[in-house]
């Protein structure tokens, strides 16, 4: 780390942190192109209801118009619905989905794996058997058996997600925890007669943020891969238009009309694809040893 | 050694046996969660039914009792195979899970075989032509294939290979109605299974792929490649018979883990395909709201989770001799 030289003594504001941090983002090119191409799915998200303020269920011309014609750029559906005005309004439930599933599956994975490293013993054990048995069922079947039973609706779909996601950060939180609670500076502090749950809280888990926010990055893409899949197989919420839910509807005229699947896939996987980049990209930023060691 | 092996698998099945109740138990509570019981649904099949009829119903399925009993009843009969009976197929469950079950098997052992002999192959590729462009070019077939739906590949494939060009069959496992026998069956089995096997290994081709080439250099920094170097060991015989090896180890584990994951994308395959296995039959009961048999395809795709993790764990005390058996 030569290029933010620090004299000795003086510790970085949180303003410095942030500047060295976006530099080296902005050394990993793929990265930001993930970013910038996410920058405009989030915008497109934000401004649907402004370009297509009516329910993208409208049937809006004569059924499978073909794209890139003068009305509808990507044509129309089986039904007659605009499929740009679906992608833009998919692109809403996607993220929605998405973001809020992985944070209710950080927060509740964290949680987990922060009372399982820093207690040990018998909670410890309980808590890892319990991850291990989530970690055993088939998450996808165990997600369809639980909206199925839960009736689709957005909250249940989010609940479904957020169930299945858990165990792998439960884990990673754990070991970062185990490796933390014995460092000096945690010590000082249980000498102090600190409470346990300030220490989890704020003396540990700022030091494992790195980690979880990669971790957690990830994990949104897994969700709106998810989510795809659940709606594709027609258990999304039926009030909700996603982009699993187009390709699901345009999969009987395959044969006749290509450009209905075709367009919200690619929406779909290039989203993830973006995520992943960034995903990436944070981490390269967050870990530099690890960058360091694996380039 | 054999009796050291034996006492492995002993203390690892009987590890596997808590999660296994566990998950039994998980079971149940979701049969519990949803709405209406097993004899609403006799009901709903009979068309009417007297509220006297359902009470006497529920007393003879044992619907009445606390739910422990209920709950130690369940588990009864899971242990001796009996899941359940389905009224849409007016069959057991466990009969229908096993008539299906090698469908599925022949798609998902395709799969990994295909997923990890192509994923090691071109880790390897990536490995030794470092920074090339070859190694480029893997790296971003992995990062898009990881990005993919499913679904959206199979369809996709359709497209192409099916419609277009017409060198596969859409859907099914074999050509209706022909009365294949022998290996004219078998040939027009795997004709079949090509796009299907090579929509589920995709996924999973990428993901071998990057960790192939992640181990393979994290091999190639270890001190035996040193010392073998330092010997005058050709690079040519480090990278394949000591590197290569080594590096195998964590594709192995992975590969096991993988599995439920795998179960979960064999029910999209299963669906885009019409395969007509274990996956298939999830979304056909997910429709015809037969939750008995949705649960039994749970419970029963969980076990096979268990006990493939299990046979992974003893395939790698043989990779590797150095793991402790105790």
């Amino acid at each position: 780390m030569t290029d933010a030289p620090l004299t000795l003594g003086e510790t970085p504001s949180a303003l410095d942190r942030a500047r060295a941090f976006w530099r080296l983002f902005l050394r990993n090119r793929s990265a930001v192109a993930g970013l910038v191409f996410l920058g405009l799915v989030i915008l497109l998200a934000a401004v649907a209801p402004l370009i297509y303020p009516e329910s993208p269920f409208r049937l809006a011309g004569r059924p499978m118009t073909p794209p890139f014609g003068p009305d509808y750029f990507l044509g129309t559906d089986t039904l007659g619905r605009d499929i740009m005005a679906g992608i833009a309004h998919g692109a809403r439930t996607s993220l929605l989905i998405g973001v809020i599933a992985t944070l209710v599956a950080v927060v509740f994975g964290t949680v987990m794996g922060a009372l399982a490293g820093y207690y040990g013993g018998w909670i410890d054990d309980l808590l890892m058997r319990v991850t291990e048995v989530f970690q055993t069922i088939p998450s996808f079947i165990f997600a369809i058996l639980l909206v199925a039973i839960l009736t689709p609706s957005i909250q249940n779909v989010i609940i479904a997600i957020a169930v299945v996601s858990w165990p792998a950060l439960a884990r990673l939180v754990r070991g970062e925890v185990l490796s933390m609670k014995n460092r000096e500076f945690v010590q000082a502090n249980v000498i102090m007669g600190m409470s346990d749950a300030r220490i989890i809280l704020v003396q540990i888990l700022p030091n494992c943020l790195s980690p979880i926010i990669v971790a957690g990055s990830l994990l949104v893409a897994t969700a709106i891969l998810i989510e795809s899949a659940l709606s594709f197989l027609g258990l999304g919420d039926p009030n909700v238009m996603s982009w699993g839910f187009q390709v699901g509807a345009g999969r009987t005229v395959l044969r006749r009309a290509w450009w209905i699947c075709t367009f919200p896939g690619i929406a779909i996987m290039l989203t993830v694809l973006a995520i992943n980049l960034v995903g990436e990209g944070l981490n390269d930023a967050l870990n530099p040893r690890l960058r360091e060691r694996t380039g | 050694m054999l009796q050291a092996r034996l006492r492995y698998v002993f203390r690892r099945l009987a590890q596997a046996i808590p999660i296994l109740l566990a998950i039994i138990i998980i079971n149940f509570l979701l049969l519990k969660l949803a709405p209406g019981d097993a004899v609403d649904v006799l009901a709903g099949e009979a068309g009417s039914a007297t509220p006297e009829y359902m009470a006497e119903l529920r007393t003879k399925f044992g619907l009445d009792q606390p739910l422990p009993v209920q709950l130690a009843q369940y588990i009864g009969r899971v242990a001796v195979g009996d899941l359940g009976y389905s009224f849409r197929h007016e069959m057991p469950v466990a009969e229908l899970i096993l008539n299906r079950l090698g469908p599925t098997l022949i798609l998902m052992v395709t799969t990994i075989t295909l997923a990890v002999g192509v994923g090691i192959l071109l880790g390897l590729l990536a490995a030794t032509g470092l920074n090339s462009w070859r190694d480029t070019m893997i790296s971003v077939l992995a990062l898009v294939s990881y990005a993919t739906p499913l679904f959206w590949v199979g369809l996709m494939l359709i497209v192409v290979f099916s419609i277009n060009l017409g060198w596969f069959p859409t859907s099914g496992m074999e050509t209706i109605a022909a009365f294949k026998t022998g290996w004219d069956r078998v040939w027009d089995i795997a004709h079949h299974l090509v796009l299907p096997a090579v929509t589920l290994s995709l996924f999973y081709l990428a993901l071998y792929t990057r960790l192939m080439r992640a181990s393979m250099l994290e091999q190639a920094g270890m001190d035996y490649v040193t010392t073998a170097r330092a010997k005058g060991v050709s690079e040519t015989r480090i990278t394949y018979a000591h590197v290569l090896r080594n590096a195998l180890l964590p594709v192995v584990t992975m590969a096991g883990v993988q599995v439920s994951s795998l179960i979960g994308g064999s029910v999209i395959v299963e669906t885009v395909f019409g395969w007509p296995g274990l996956g298939q039959l999830a979304f056909e009961s997910l429709f015809a709201r037969d939750l008995n048999l949705l649960l039994g395809i749970f419970l029963l795709s969980a076990a096979l989770v268990l006990l493939v993790n299990l046979f992974v764990d003893l395939l790698y005390t043989m990779l590797d001799p150095r793991i402790d058996l105790a």
